[in-house]
């Protein structure tokens, strides 16, 4: 009995990957219901698939983080490895935390995280990449969808001020008077609002804090960490358990990243931004939020600033830029070229447009030229 | 009377010549010997690395700790300066290992009566395999099938309950939320440590000697009488055991527990309320994301479930010997 502890220690590692992997299973069943998907160039020998070139990459990538991107992968790894059938590509879907915390141990071959670095994680970086450290390529885009599920209520409208109160636990009620007055016409039945979020460290949480807090200054004076800060509410593992929730349980909310809104069919909340009509999440209206995203790290780091204050019409606020963290100097001599290959294959036109139809957004093309060129240098 | 002839008396055997005086020599015996000693010296020092490994890693946490580390309802151990405490994962664990107990030990009983005592011989196989079979379930399809399948379910249940006891405050819900609160966890924990409560129980009762049984029934007792009088008092202590051995597994559950539970770090005794946390939950779910110093952290919440399991198995051992009667599967 006792000796069982011992082996706890070495389950609860196993654990916490079976944990995810779990709720990543039950929540997606299979969601390949992007169009692009099936007619994504596979090993053609067009000049499209020359696109995935393979160079000499060979043997298992491993890379894991962001649970944002992984519907974004899944399509990815699908037309890498067609192309590439030596390498065997395996993305770990688990947090942005997790995957950086993967990476300075040297454990994976780039992670895939929505939050550039933070300073110290570079330093530690430093350690795995030798004689370099870990740069942000931002890899593609997104709207964070504000998923809900209320009985009877097919088109909801909120604004930043009363998304926050509803994340802090001020609004408990659907009927609450600053919802009805943001829905004229709509019938809110009188329910307790659910607000779930994330309960491990995650970028889309911080996104959605950097939203927050540029928006709604007076309602959430939270530090945007990837931690949740706010009081109540409920909290659920990755994406995929946060809107396995938000699908099960009648009037939810919850946040996570557009794409699992379409596999799951779950109601996404328009944003009234004080534009001349609320506006809805799709990638489009992403693409307009995230063009004018500026470059705020230096050199190959490409760490971007999103203004999440856009009045302008169409344009959805709530984006997040998922990034690939990999070593500008000092990678592993046995993945450098694999993971060359294939973030090569992600920034390219055709890993871009593959994702349209999946609830993406791509990179603004003068982002992604340099995206390119920091690709291109990896040693 | 037959004269006896000294020839029937076999002759003495040789005297063994043994250097200790206690061992016979043979070499077997010596290997035996020397490989069970080994094991249990074996044992004990694997349980002092553990114990040392833990604390080592505990006091390089708990030193650097801004936080009362008993008090504290925070985790940010990757925070500058690091804040954290085990006070929601002590009460957390405690509460969700007695609803389990609570819920399981009586019916585990129960069944170990059924399945001794008023099941048809015929039934009474297949019915005991059963209940075994449910130890081989994992606990990861355990905490899958409680996330998926016992939650929604529980909903009912909790407005029930939240409608007609809320004065007992335990099931007074104030937060609204699906059944992902401690009573579903200990109802999931109950489930998970039934076969082994049952089958400890089950074997103590089949112990219980056939006289005292008989002579109760010799005096006119009826089945239950018999039960009452002879094979509870007999068996106490075992089922005592058994439930402790039950509750070791109540407090160490990890995904299960991890699944099903929306964890927060609040202390509260509302039980249909969303939140709280266990120490293996918590260290499942924030090992993946932290960093060496976190890692630290969370090894010192599991010194502190090591010792609570340590004064909990303990407690189980003075219980059981000062009942000497008892003899057996008190494992």
């Amino acid at each position: 009995m006792k000796l069982l502890r011992k082996n706890g220690l070495r389950a609860t590692a196993l654990g916490a990957l079976a944990v995810s992997g779990a709720l990543v299973l039950t929540a997606c069943g299979s969601d390949d219901n992007s169009g692009s998907a099936s007619s994504s160039p596979s090993a053609k020998t067009t000049a499209a698939a020359s696109n995935a070139a393979c160079g000499d990459a060979k043997g298992q990538l491993l890379a894991s983080g962001s649970s944002a991107q992984k519907n974004a992968m899944d399509l990815w790894v699908k037309g890498f490895m067609a192309a590439c059938p030596d390498v065997q590509l395996n993305y770990q879907s688990s947090s942005s935390g997790e995957g950086i915390v993967a990476f300075n141990q040297g454990t994976v071959g780039f992670a895939g995280s929505d939050s550039p670095l933070k300073p110290e994680e570079v330093t530690d970086s430093k350690k795995i990449c030798a004689g370099g450290q870990g740069i942000n390529l931002p890899m593609v885009g997104g709207p964070i969808a504000i998923g809900y599920h209320l009985e009877g209520v097919d088109s909801l409208v909120l604004d930043a001020p009363t998304l926050a109160k509803i994340f802090n636990s001020k609004i408990k009620n659907w009927d609450d008077a600053a919802i009805k007055a943001l829905n004229p016409g709509v019938k809110l039945p009188n329910k307790p609002i659910q607000a779930f979020h994330r309960s491990e460290d995650s970028g889309t949480t911080q996104n959605l804090g950097k939203y927050l807090g540029a928006t709604a200054k007076a309602d959430w004076k939270y530090e945007a960490e990837k931690t949740w800060p706010a009081p109540g509410g409920q909290a659920a593992s990755g994406s995929a358990g946060v809107a396995a929730q938000v699908k099960q349980v009648d009037g939810s909310i919850g946040y996570f990243e557009l794409s699992y809104a379409t596999a799951q069919s779950i109601s996404t909340v328009k944003i009234d931004t004080g534009a001349s009509a609320p506006v809805e999440a799709t990638s489009e209206n992403a693409s307009k939020a995230i063009a004018a995203a500026k470059i705020a790290g230096t050199g190959n780091d490409l760490a971007l600033s999103l203004d999440y204050t856009t009045k302008a019409d169409g344009a959805y606020p709530i984006v997040l830029v998922t990034y690939e963290i990999a070593c500008d100097k000092g990678n592993k001599a046995a993945t450098l070229p694999a993971v060359k290959a294939f973030l090569n294959y992600t920034a390219s036109d055709e890993g871009q447009k593959v994702l349209s139809g999946a609830g993406y957004a791509p990179i603004p093309t003068e982002i992604n030229t340099k995206v390119r060129a920091a690709i291109a240098s990896l040693s | 009377m037959a004269s006896t002839t000294p020839i029937d008396v076999p002759p003495p055997a040789p005297p063994v010549k043994s250097p200790s005086g206690t061992s016979t020599g043979r070499a077997g015996d010596k290997i035996f010997s020397g490989l069970s000693k080994g094991s249990g010296i074996l044992l004990l020092v694997v349980m002092a690395a553990i114990a040392g490994f833990l604390t080592y890693r505990a006091v390089l946490a708990i030193s650097k700790d801004e936080g009362n580390f008993f008090t504290t309802f925070e985790w940010t151990p990757s925070a500058n300066p690091p804040v954290f405490g085990i006070a929601v994962l002590l009460v957390g664990t405690i509460v969700s290992s007695i609803i389990a107990m609570v819920i399981a030990v009586p019916i585990a009983v129960g069944i170990a009566l059924f399945i001794s005592h008023y099941a048809p011989r015929k039934l009474a196989a297949p019915l005991a395999y059963l209940v075994d079979l449910l130890a081989a379930v994992p606990s990861i399809i355990y905490g899958i099938w409680g996330a998926l399948f016992l939650v929604p379910y529980l909903d009912g249940l909790n407005l029930w309950l939240d409608h007609y006891f809320a004065w007992t405050y335990l099931f007074d819900q104030t937060q609204p939320g699906v059944a992902r609160n401690m009573l579903t966890v200990g109802i999931l924990l109950a489930i998970m440590i039934l076969p082994i409560v049952t089958s400890v129980s089950r074997e103590v009762f089949l112990q219980v000697p056939r006289m005292n049984e008989e002579a109760a029934l010799a005096l006119g007792a009826t089945r239950w009488e018999v039960i009452r009088l002879s094979v509870l008092p007999f068996g106490r202590s075992g089922v005592i055991s058994a439930s402790m051995l039950g509750l070791g597994r109540a407090l160490g559950e990890t995904i299960a527990v991890a699944t099903v539970l929306s964890p927060n770090f609040l202390v509260s005794l509302h039980l249909l309320d969303p939140g709280g946390g266990t120490f293996a939950q918590n260290i499942v779910a924030k090992f993946g994301e932290a960093n060496e110093f976190g890692r630290d952290a969370l090894i010192a919440s599991g010194l502190v479930l090591f010792i609570l399991t340590l004064l909990v198995n303990g407690a189980a051992r003075l219980i059981i010997a000062r009942r000497k009667e008892y003899s057996g599967a008190n494992a």
